[in-house]
């Protein structure tokens, strides 16, 4: 199976140029040497009461329903490109693919006479190239699963995680890549409180599980590795654990790990808070959120302290690779995972990857990753990677962010907040990427 | 006796659609697929192209040789279904064959019906439903002059085209008082009419035939009102309808096609039926239709496929919505949904004489029942879905009867996202 190429629009992005039509003229221009935007095979639509712009365009669909409506074979998938080929030969001008289309992919060019749908420019779309905010980019699809589907997942199907679970994504992805030689501590939080660790005898994991305390996860990892290791047998010892189990009650042995560079993989899945006991704040809650225990009432509008940022804590351990990663990223995130798992070989390695929560974040279980997208895109949670002895560096451009309302506004937890408090969060997300610049040597 | 765990029996677009969505999720059960044609797969649709020459035969083929080799698939053809034993689940063929199946599609099409005029049957006379009609077809229009075409439906408007465009005096005889009745209303089908007027077709509507002679080289029609045409080809597009002696003696329950239901499901165990041999809900009504058109055809193979294989993603039928989009003579016709207004439906038309354009929309409660328009830029598939998903249009709907191409694309774009 290969990996198809597909234009992505990012329609929060679009609304920053205000009908600038610049894709729709290129696309013109190089279908039909006009600025007639009759010709242009993209067409990006007004949204509406205010919403962001909305897209027609070829999706190139996996299963196509234009290619099963055409009765003359002119269309057809290629299974090479992934594209949807339209050959002129065979047409015969009936339009029933246009019944097939839901996207508004291909329509009738009254001045051509046939119908015309985008063809990715051999590879090289002029739309993108013209788009001047990035909300049109050509990438890859489908690169994670063709690179990794064949490799086991070592979590049991049916884990009881609440719908939409980012949490659940980042453990099965991340165990896969890391594979099956590898002891895995979970400690009290919504990992194995969805039964990766056990119940009733029996264990959701396919590699040895355990469960420590939240306070004692990476010395106890310590210990099994330095074990491991006198045995002569090499295996990751790895810790999947929340925010709190990391960052609060855990941080003392996390911290003497690190110091120690004992040779562990620890992976935070940082939710902003204690959501599997009832969505209590931990030291990573944000500033404004509403949790159960920073509610918003009459005195209080949420939390009144600004989160820690526990990766660049850990990046002044100096351990051997710290990153941070989010969902949306997963490229990013197993080239992460890649160097991680190489430097726990050699030392500690941290990867702190923003898990937002639909459960306790309010938000609908459809809009994880989105909220995830939008957290970066916003430089609230910037992607960075640190390795020992070097310099930070951003793995996603910090240049150009979108305005934090952009991830809040996805998020019931932000609500409520005025905005006095919202110029406040604007104002950390830009205090922390100057800060992480200076450690990048930017500025 | 031979065995298979899928049999379909018909090699068109319900029944390619249906091998395509059980090999989705069943890849190893024996499919057997057997078609009456001894032509490689095809569309009906295409046949008025093959007759003009714009489409060769071996360039409409929709699943090649490999196609079936590759997903296990046994490809029967030049044969086809005669019998059914329910309760044993056994095929009969017309060469005597008998195949033991676990499942049955019956996605066998529609035939032409042939009217019961005096003298036709002596008479030879063209039919257009199978590739093989479509060459003879062919060939005879290449030697012939004038040729009457018995119908104004779709073949009959395609035939009677593609015949002009192969040089020939062509005149189309239809009872109605309009073209395509049932897809456009009045307006938009005199607008087709003239289009064929002008392009030297001669429209004789509201007319009956009473004769029909043979006579050298051709024959004489013989109207109500006591006029006569002749001809040296006669093409008979009076509609169509499915073949159904097959089912004889079991318990699928049949009325102008096999009734189903939103499963695509008969009244007998292990047999579905999908397209133009189906007769299934109706989107607007509470009686069952028959579509005949091809994206239903599509969708009903398809879930009858889901149905069959058991494919937990199977959402049952919706009902069919009347879709067409015709083109004729560089100009385009489209009509998605209800094409007549009643009084419950508010509608909305707007026209343009000197452009030759028509639009109009057809609303009840603020939702889209249907749309037809004439050379106007329309996505059809998008509204179809608008119609499908009963979209509250409340909020955009001075947008939308403004301009129905892009706010409809912003509705659906904006509903997947």
């Amino acid at each position: 199976m290969t990996a198809y190429n597909t234009i992505a629009f990012d329609p929060s992005r679009c609304e920053l140029c205000n009908d600038c039509n610049a894709c729709m003229t290129a696309c013109s221009q190089i279908k039909a040497g006009t600025d007639d935007l009759l010709h242009s095979r993209i067409k990006i639509v007004a949204g509406f009461n205010g919403n962001p712009p909305e897209l027609a365009l070829c999706r190139q669909c996996g299963d196509p329903e234009c290619t099963k409506s055409c009765p003359s074979t002119a269309l057809t998938k290629n299974p090479e490109t992934g594209l949807i080929d339209w050959d002129e030969s065979l047409c015969i001008d009936c339009l029933l693919c246009t019944v097939g289309c839901t996207y508004g992919g291909i329509t009738y060019n009254a001045e051509l006479k046939h119908v015309a749908k985008c063809d990715h420019c051999d590879g090289d779309p002029a739309c993108v190239k013209a788009c001047p905010s990035g909300a049109l980019t050509y990438i890859t699809s489908a690169s994670i699963f063709n690179e990794q589907h064949e490799r086991e997942d070592l979590f049991v199907p049916g884990l009881s995680a609440c719908q939409g679970c980012n949490s659940e994504m980042i453990m099965r992805h991340s165990l896969r890549k890391v594979g099956p030689d590898t002891v895995l501590a979970t400690p009290p939080g919504c990992i194995p409180g969805m039964g990766s660790v056990g119940f009733n005898g029996t264990t959701g994991t396919k590699v040895p599980v355990f469960h420590p305390l939240l306070t004692n996860t990476a010395s106890m990892l310590a210990g099994v590795k330095k074990q491991y290791n006198r045995m002569g047998r090499n295996v990751t010892a790895m810790a999947l654990a929340g925010d709190g189990g990391a960052g609060d009650v855990g941080f003392q042995s996390l911290s003497g790990a690190a110091e120690r560079n004992d040779q562990i993989l620890f992976i935070c899945v940082d939710n902003e808070g204690y959501m599997n006991t009832g969505m209590q704040a931990s030291g990573s809650t944000s500033y404004g959120s509403w949790t159960t225990t920073t509610p918003v009432g009459t005195e209080m509008k949420g939390k009144r302290t600004s989160q820690k940022n526990l990766a660049m804590i850990m990046m002044n351990h100096n351990c051997e690779y710290v990153a941070t990663a989010s969902t949306a990223f997963v490229e990013d995130y197993y080239e992460k995972l890649d160097k991680a798992l190489a430097a726990s070989e050699r030392g500690f390695a941290y990867l702190h990857i923003y898990s937002p929560c639909p459960t306790g974040w309010r938000f609908p279980s459809s809009q994880t990753i989105e909220v995830c997208r939008k957290g970066v895109e916003t430089n609230f949670a910037p992607l960075w990677e640190y390795e020992r002895g070097g310099e930070l560096r951003f793995t996603h451009s910090i240049d150009n962010p979108l305005p934090v309302e952009a991830y809040l506004n996805l998020s019931g937890k932000y609500r409520h907040v005025s905005k006095e408090q919202l110029a406040h969060i604007q104002e950390q997300v830009n205090e922390r990427v100057k800060s992480l610049k200076r450690f990048a040597g930017l500025n | 006796m031979n065995t298979t765990h899928y049999l379909i029996a018909g090699a068109s677009h319900a029944g390619l659609e249906a091998v395509h969505r059980i090999r989705l999720v069943d890849e190893t059960s024996p499919i057997t697929l057997v078609t009456r044609d001894a032509h490689a797969p095809y569309s009906p649709t295409i046949l008025p192209y093959v007759v003009s020459g714009q489409s060769a035969p071996e360039r409409v083929v929709l699943r090649k040789a490999d196609y079936f080799t590759q997903h296990n698939v046994t490809l029967i053809s030049d044969n086809e279904l005669v019998a059914i034993n329910e309760n044993d689940r056994v095929a009969s063929l017309k060469s005597g064959d008998q195949w033991q199946y676990e499942k049955l599609l019956l996605a066998t099409g529609a035939d032409p019906i042939i009217p019961p005029i005096p003298g036709l049957s002596e008479t030879p006379f063209h039919v257009l439903r199978t590739m093989q009609h479509a060459i003879d077809l062919r060939e005879h229009a290449g030697k012939a002059k004038r040729a009457v075409v018995l119908g104004a439906g779709l073949i009959g408007m395609h035939g009677a085209e593609n015949l002009r465009h192969a040089g020939l005096d062509v005149t189309i005889v239809e009872m109605c008082d309009q073209v395509l009745p049932g897809y456009f209303d009045p307006r938009a089908a005199s607008v087709i009419e003239t289009a064929f007027n002008d392009n030297g077709i001669h429209m004789v509507m509201g007319s009956r035939v009473v004769k029909v002679e043979s006579q050298d080289n051709g024959c004489r029609i013989t109207l109500e009102n006591g006029n006569s045409l002749e001809a040296d080809l006669l093409l008979v597009a009076t509609g169509v309808k499915p073949q159904l002696d097959y089912l004889k003696g079991t318990s699928v329950q049949v009325d102008q096609g096999v009734l189903v239901d939103r499963n695509m499901r008969t009244d007998a165990p292990n047999i579905w039926a999908a397209g133009d041999v189906a007769q299934a809900a109706d989107f607007y009504g509470e009686d069952k239709v028959m579509m005949g058109i091809l994206p239903d055809a599509v969708t009903q193979g398809a879930i009858a496929a889901m149905d069959m294989a058991e494919d937990h993603a199977l959402a049952p039928y919706v009902g069919g919505v009347p879709i067409n989009t015709y083109t004729f003579f560089g100009q385009q016709a489209i009509s998605v949904g209800q094409c007549m207004a009643d009084a419950q439906l508010e509608e909305l038309t707007r026209t343009d004489d000197d452009n030759q354009r028509y639009l109009k929309i057809l609303l009840k409660d603020n939702r889209l029942h249907g749309i037809s328009s004439i050379n106007e830029e329309m996505d059809a598939g998008i509204m179809w879905q608008l119609i499908l998903r009963k979209i509250d249009l409340t909020p955009v709907k001075d947008a939308f009867i403004a301009r129905p191409l892009e706010t409809g694309r912003a509705l659906m774009s904006s509903t997947w996202r």
